[in-house]
């Protein structure tokens, strides 16, 4: 059980900066996952917490304690690789029980404990093989018995489930919120799949070239991004964004059209319109913000997305549900969800609020 | 996984036939040394370049091994060999450790300067060499060999662990040391175990290379207690003649040893120790 505190943690490489003001609270038991672009700094920020970076400025607490200088082996944490990171030389229950083994835990206990993870993550028939003998998916469930079997204070996971195929990750990814639950262990986790980072999060933290960009819920990230970044991050396909410029009761399009906003928004100062493509609907003409042709459509059975080049605009993406009978060449009128449109600054920063009406 | 493709009949006759010819003439300088070890010594020269001797005889093995001092010869190597095998080993796996594992001030200058002491041709040094081992009084002794082939081994040996190093994942490591381990820990119980061909294949180098050393050895001993093997098959030629016979069969003796060792390592050559490490 661990509460974790970062205040103001900084980390540089020699005279470049890769990181700096990272101050963020996690409660016992929460589950955090780090997510951002690749480069973003999300893998150094967990190891600095694992101990195996270490940190040039702030200070990191568990509990209380400031831990900066704390070797890894006494954090009481454990960590699921990307790589796995099984030791090849040592068969599946010597892999589960190292930590045991090097802490001179008693064999009897050591055995019991790898037994009852191998029960948990259903490998007990696989405890005597060698890695190598093991498929992608048993060697990632060999990596978290591991971690199990410590029974630390908290779980790292460093992109656990890049290395799998589709299906595979998606069951891996149940077995880690299950885990979760029946463990309800502090646990933090690196991704770059937002898809992985909505599903298992209580608490999302997004970051983007060394900064974190925002912090909170699946849903608050979803419907109150803090920034453009933040917008176009989360969620798939991604927000359309419309250049605007303000206009006197509300914002004007590149094409003329003006998108009305309640009184009482800044919007003074809008330089981006944010829609996602679900917020965008096929309406009959009159009815229509705007009007383009049809680019590319996709037929994806639950989802229809339809590639739109809008005169004046550009390229919007709109996603309609089920199946929409539209093909390549075809008018299409679209109209936004106006309650559902966010206005960002030039700087990329929310604009609140952006309740509009027609 | 082998592919298995239809090559036509004549591209396969080409391949093997290829290959003969290289396993031919790589292995026909051991065969000769073979044959000649075994022809009798009147024949040598009346059958001259005969692929098969009329005749076998082991009397030039007899003679070499009782009347011969080869044997000490044979040992005084074996003593250089292994003991520089070992320490050469020790320091190039601690240094090479160190080169992939670390960054540290002059960790380049370093690397530069091995580098360097790989491009003088060994003739340069020769005389400096022996100047220095003349005035710590070295001269003479196995001492001297060991310090010499230990110091020109270094470098190649330390690039070559160096490398096989790098192979191991840091992924390891940083497992073990969360799992609970010091970094020494780590070392011992993840790292060195994965890394025993990279071990075995630098002890073997490194033996091969002191077991056939000739200038080194020529230029400082001269005495016939500490002779190496390389040296004292020169002891065969003497001023008026050469015993082939004898000399060629102490080269088939010579090479058992090698052979051994090679046997010994070669299945932590060619095992992939780290298969299954990470990855799916």
């Amino acid at each position: 059980m661990a509460r974790i505190e970062l205040q103001n943690i900084a980390k540089n490489y020699g005279p470049v900066e890769v990181m700096r003001d990272i101050n963020l609270e996690i409660e016992d038991g929460e589950f955090i996952v780090l997510v951002g672009p690749s480069g973003c700094g999300k893998s150094t920020l967990l190891r600095m917490i694992a101990g195996l970076e270490p940190i040039t400025d702030g200070e990191f607490r568990v509990d209380g304690r400031r831990m900066n200088e704390v070797q890894p082996r006494d954090r009481d944490m454990a960590m699921v690789f990307q790589s796995y990171a099984l030791y090849p030389h040592m068969d599946v229950a010597r892999n589960m029980g190292f930590s045991l083994e090097i802490r001179k835990a008693p064999s009897q206990e050591r055995a019991g404990k790898v037994h009852d993870a191998a029960k948990t993550l259903g490998l007990t028939s696989l405890t005597a093989r060698l890695p190598k003998a093991l498929s992608g998916g048993q060697r990632q469930r060999v990596a978290m018995g591991r971690a199990i079997v410590r029974d630390p204070s908290a779980f790292l996971f460093d992109e656990p489930l890049s290395n799998l195929d589709a299906a595979l990750r998606v069951e891996m990814r149940l077995e880690i919120a299950r885990l979760h639950q029946r463990l309800e262990t502090t646990m933090i986790y690196v991704t770059h799949d937002q898809v992985e980072a909505l599903t298992l999060a209580d608490r999302i933290v997004v970051l983007n070239a060394g900064k974190i960009q925002q912090v909170g819920t699946p849903l608050d990230l979803y419907e109150r991004p803090a920034n453009r970044f933040v917008a176009q991050f989360i969620g798939s396909p991604t927000m359309n964004i419309l250049e605007v410029v303000p206009a006197d009761k509300g914002v004007l399009l590149k094409d003329g059209t003006v998108i009305g906003i309640s009184p009482g928004t800044d919007h003074a100062s809008a330089s981006d319109l944010g829609v996602r493509p679900e917020h965008l609907n096929i309406v009959p003409e009159g009815s229509a913000h705007f009007s383009g042709t049809a680019e590319l459509v996709e037929h994806l059975g639950s989802d229809t997305n339809i590639h739109t080049r809008v005169p004046g605009i550009g390229q919007v993406l709109v996603r309609q549900h089920g199946h929409v009978p539209l093909k390549t060449g075809d008018t299409v009128n679209i109209a936004m969800e106006l309650d559902k449109v966010h206005l960002f600054a030039p700087d990329g920063q929310r604009l609140e609020p952006v309740l509009g009406s027609g | 996984m082998s592919a298995h493709r239809h090559s036509s009949p004549l591209a396969v006759t080409g391949k093997y036939l290829a290959l003969a010819l290289y396993v031919g003439f790589a292995l026909f300088p051991l065969y000769w040394l073979a044959k000649i070890a075994v022809t009798p010594d009147k024949l040598i020269y009346t059958e001259g370049t005969a692929l098969v001797p009329s005749s076998f005889t082991l009397e030039n093995f007899r003679t070499v091994l009782v009347a011969t001092d080869f044997l000490y010869y044979f040992r005084n190597s074996l003593v250089v060999s292994l003991t520089t095998a070992a320490i050469t080993t020790c320091i190039a796996a601690a240094a090479g450790y160190a080169f992939s594992r670390f960054t540290f001030r002059g960790k380049r200058l370093v690397v530069a300067i091995m580098l360097i002491t790989q491009m003088f041709p060994l003739l340069m040094i020769i005389a400096p060499i022996y100047k220095i081992v003349a005035a710590v009084g070295l001269l003479n002794s196995l001492t001297s060999l060991i310090i010499v082939y230990t110091a020109f081994n270094i470098p190649f040996a330390t690039f070559l662990m160096q490398s096989f190093f790098d192979g191991i994942p840091k992924d390891l490591e940083e497992a073990g040391m969360m799992d609970g381990c010091t970094r020494f820990q780590a070392l011992r119980k993840i790292v060195l175990p994965l890394t025993l061909p990279g071990l075995g294949a630098t002890l073997g180098f490194i033996f091969t290379a002191a077991w056939s050393e000739l200038l080194f050895a020529l230029m400082l001993i001269n005495s016939n207690d500490t002779m190496t093997f390389p040296v004292g098959l020169l002891t065969f030629v003497s001023k008026f003649s050469v015993d082939w016979g004898q000399m060629m069969a102490a080269g088939v003796l010579a090479l058992v040893p090698s052979c051994l060792f090679f046997i010994f390592i070669q299945r932590y050559l060619v095992q992939g120790l780290t298969s299954g490490a990470v990855k799916g």
